[in-house]
């Protein structure tokens, strides 16, 4: 499968994300499942001309490449323009190279949350930059390509959306293409592969413990659940960042800080500080989205009364002040 | 006189464009164009302001945690809030994880290749280079990628995930490590030592952070087994220690407490001082206006401007262009080694290099110490309370030089967030005096064009860019 890859609106940092796929080096991971890029803007040595070229044919039809990945929101202004981006040494909006590659491709791939859905350039105030996704505005189908695109395989833009992207999405999405293919059935409603956004990032939470007792952090670096206070939203965040690690061990709830859902459309501009949980009436207003309100309140009430005083204690300090209790043979009760 | 225009040029971070004026196929002027708009301070103009932390990450995927560190800084300077003794150690740990990664993939993946190019086939060093460097599928990628990965599983522990963490805060970090995790962390960074002195240095760190002057680093490499050693080999006989020279003045914020901030020109050290930076926006596509402080600063795009060629703008310290980086941190620090590479034939190619792989054998020891130093048990994040007016400022380096954030609040929300990003320095267009950026400086007088050497890709990577940030 060859991949062309650009990148307009964004941080570069799924690339600097996809780099860190393990154990193996990505570059042979992707070589042996029959993947080369054909050209990418971090990596490939062809610079300029050379690579102007190479997107030209491609363009044109007169160069065969399987998928296109794109990294950034597509920049549209000012006025229409594209001149937020044009590509260098071609000056081309990005937007245009897009349109006439992505008719050219079997798959399309928006890489990251910006290219899914707009991301933070679509955020600025009134947003001048006239930002938005490949195929999306925020929630809204549309975008760059439109809500009736579909690529030569049949199928709408796949949005590997997150900030950053975990390796093993875009790997193993990629991987899945080339291997047997993508089909409508592997993608949920807002176009994300079910192999990540199938989870909730709630699933495998190492603060699970906490939640079951709604014991929560009241400050930050505390141990407790992040829900309650700290904005955490990793009940209605669909990816599986606490069952498939980050960085070998790490995720952003055991690194200690709230699930800002930055694997959802609009994520950017939340409503209220991203570190503080909305409450009405002392109730957090974000709460899972598959369960009644009443029931969780009810829940909650019951396990709060329920709280050892391990966890209860534990949950606002950082590190933990009382051990769990060991079983002796022979001396329990 | 001819013009030509270079781009895309990629294994730089974002997207980059060069003009240049060729006459008889030298460099007579250059002109650095940062094609892309990002935006971000107006992003960040109205939020809450603890906001900024997850926001400015996403400015760069690159030097994202070097962002959350200068928001975090600023915020607490706005707040008088001092982080914990834990905390500054994990602060340092997350930011210098975050610099020499980024250092060992400037030098292995975007650097190096370049060296592999058919245009340097027959020189003595070409085949062994080509078999090593070449983009993707040169040999040194399937180990190299593989000790990143496992050098950022410190990321892993200290700051959830990389790139974009929210674990660094103004009062610390939010997770504390524990004894048994400090071990996890030792064990870590001495895989990471393994291959640094193993394949890179091919000589143990402290014997590579004595080397003391340009002559006694060619005649330690002569010879030697190892990457760095092959990189100067090639650019002794390419001559890349007289290619690149800009103005020679050289700007640092100071890092980590082990390097000093300051200010190096014309042979003299002199003291930072953050109130004479300006930023001018004379050739960016950007309402005109007089050079203001960043404390003062505005974003206000005019796309159609004549005569501007660029979205970056020019910032000065007093009123002159600076260069920024390891280069001019290691000079500033008085390291002998760079000071001799500046005073023999000013910043170059080569000196660049030497300066980043440099900080690779100085920092990795310094890691080690702040891990045994840190005392599980003890506070990571001291709390404090937002002030309702406040300004801040944060200043820290990132791995490609000086980044420096100014904000103020007004009523609970941010009013006002300026961004100064270390290629911002170094790719800065003319000011209104007509001074060139750095860059600009130094291609003038190099071979372009047809059948010209990759001479302008050497310069300009040199300088290991972040355009994302340039123009944030």
């Amino acid at each position: 499968m060859k991949v062309l890859w650009l990148q307009s609106g964004g941080c570069g940092g799924c690339t600097q994300s996809m780099l860190c796929s393990e154990p193996r080096s990505l570059f042979d991971e992707l070589r042996d499942a029959g993947i080369e890029f054909l050209w990418h803007p971090a990596l490939s040595v062809d610079s300029g001309q050379e690579a102007l070229t190479i997107l030209e044919e491609c363009a044109e039809g007169r160069l065969a490449f399987d998928a296109l990945c794109i990294e950034g929101a597509m920049l549209r202004g000012p006025n229409g323009t594209g001149k937020f981006h044009l590509m260098a040494g071609s000056g081309r909006p990005l937007t245009e190279w897009v349109e006439r590659l992505a008719r050219h491709a079997k798959w399309v791939f928006a890489i990251g949350s910006c290219t899914a859905y707009g991301g933070f350039s679509a955020n600025t105030p009134g947003n001048p930059l006239e930002a938005c996704g490949l195929q999306f505005d925020e929630q809204t189908p549309g975008g760059l390509l439109g809500a009736g695109f579909q690529s030569g395989g049949g199928l709408p833009v796949v949005n590997i959306a997150g900030c950053p992207t975990h390796p093993g999405w875009v790997v193993d999405t990629l991987e899945k293409a080339a291997l047997e293919g993508v089909t409508g059935a592997d993608l949920d409603e807002f176009g994300r592969p079910l192999l990540y956004a199938g989870e909730l990032v709630h699933h495998g939470c190492a603060r699970n413990e906490f939640y079951e007792f709604k014991a929560s952090a009241e400050k930050q670096s505390d141990l407790g659940c992040l829900m309650e206070n700290l904005g955490c939203k990793g009940t209605q965040a669909h990816a599986d960042c606490n069952l498939r690690p980050w960085n070998g061990s790490g995720s952003c709830l055991r690194g200690g800080f709230a699930c800002i859902a930055c694997t959802e459309p609009g994520f950017e501009s939340p409503g209220h500080a991203f570190q503080e949980t909305p409450k009405l009436a002392g109730i957090p207003i974000g709460l899972p989205t598959d369960m009644p309100k009443a029931w969780f309140v009810a829940l909650a009430a019951l396990s709060k009364s329920a709280t050892p005083k391990r966890v209860r204690n534990n949950a606002v300090v950082d590190h933990p002040v009382v051990m769990p209790a060991i079983r002796k043979k022979g001396g329990g009760k | 006189m001819s013009r030509i225009v270079v781009g895309p040029f990629n294994r730089v971070e974002g997207d980059l464009e060069v003009s240049l004026d060729l006459d008889q196929g030298r460099v007579q002027a250059a002109y650095v164009n940062s094609p892309l708009f990002r935006g971000f301070e107006q992003i960040l103009v109205g939020r809450a302001p603890l906001d900024a932390l997850a926001i400015v990450p996403r400015i760069c995927g690159i030097c994202s945690v070097a962002q959350s560190a200068a928001a975090a800084e600023a915020l607490g300077d706005a707040m008088g809030l001092t982080p914990t003794v834990n905390g500054k150690l994990s602060r340092n740990l997350i930011t210098a994880t975050e610099n020499l990664a980024d250092h060992l993939t400037h030098f292995y993946l975007f650097f190096m290749p370049d060296f592999a190019r058919p245009a340097y086939a027959g020189r003595p060093w070409h085949a062994a280079v080509a078999g090593r460097f070449t983009a993707v599928s040169g040999e040194a990628a399937a180990e190299v990628l593989p000790a990143r990965a496992g050098f950022l599983r410190l990321m892993g522990f200290l700051a959830g995930r990389w790139p974009h963490t929210l674990a660094i805060q103004p009062g610390g970090s939010t997770r504390a490590i524990t004894a048994g995790e400090r071990i996890r962390l030792l064990a870590q960074l001495r895989e990471f030592r393994s291959f640094l002195e193993r394949r890179l240095f091919g000589d143990t760190l402290a014997a590579v952070g004595q080397l003391a002057s340009k002559d006694a680093l060619l005649a330690w490499a002569d010879g030697r087994a190892a990457d760095f050693p092959a990189f100067l080999q090639a650019a002794a006989d390419l001559g890349l220690d007289r290619l690149g020279r800009s103005a020679d003045a050289f700007l640092s914020h100071g890092a980590y407490g082990l390097f000093p901030a300051g200010t190096w020109q014309a042979g003299a050290a002199a003291a930072f001082d953050p109130v004479v930076i300006a930023e001018d926006t004379t050739s960016a596509w950007l309402a005109e206006g007089q050079p203001r402080h960043p404390a003062r600063g505005e974003t206000l795009v005019y796309a159609d401007k004549p005569g501007a060629y660029t979205w970056c703008k020019a910032p000065r310290y007093a009123g002159q262009p600076v260069e920024v980086g390891a280069l001019a941190r290691q000079v500033v620090a008085g390291h002998p080694l760079l000071l001799d590479f500046v005073r023999q034939d000013g910043g170059s190619v080569m000196a660049r290099v030497v300066a980043r792989l440099l900080e690779l054998a100085l920092v990795l020891p310094a890691m080690e110490n702040w891990v045994q130093a840190l005392q599980p048990g003890e506070p990571f994040c001291a709390q404090g309370d937002m002030p309702d007016d406040a300004t801040g400022a944060g200043l820290v380096e990132a791995a490609r030089g000086s980044l420096g954030h100014w904000l103020s609040i007004k009523r609970g929300r941010i009013e006002r967030y300026q961004i100064i990003a270390p290629t911002t320095w170094n790719f800065s267009p003319r000011d209104a005096a007509g001074t060139p950026g750095p860059l600009e400086q130094a291609l003038v007088g190099l071979p372009a064009g047809d059948g010209a050497p990759p001479t302008v890709q050497h310069v300009v990577r040199s300088f290991d860019p972040c355009m994302v940030c340039t123009v944030h």
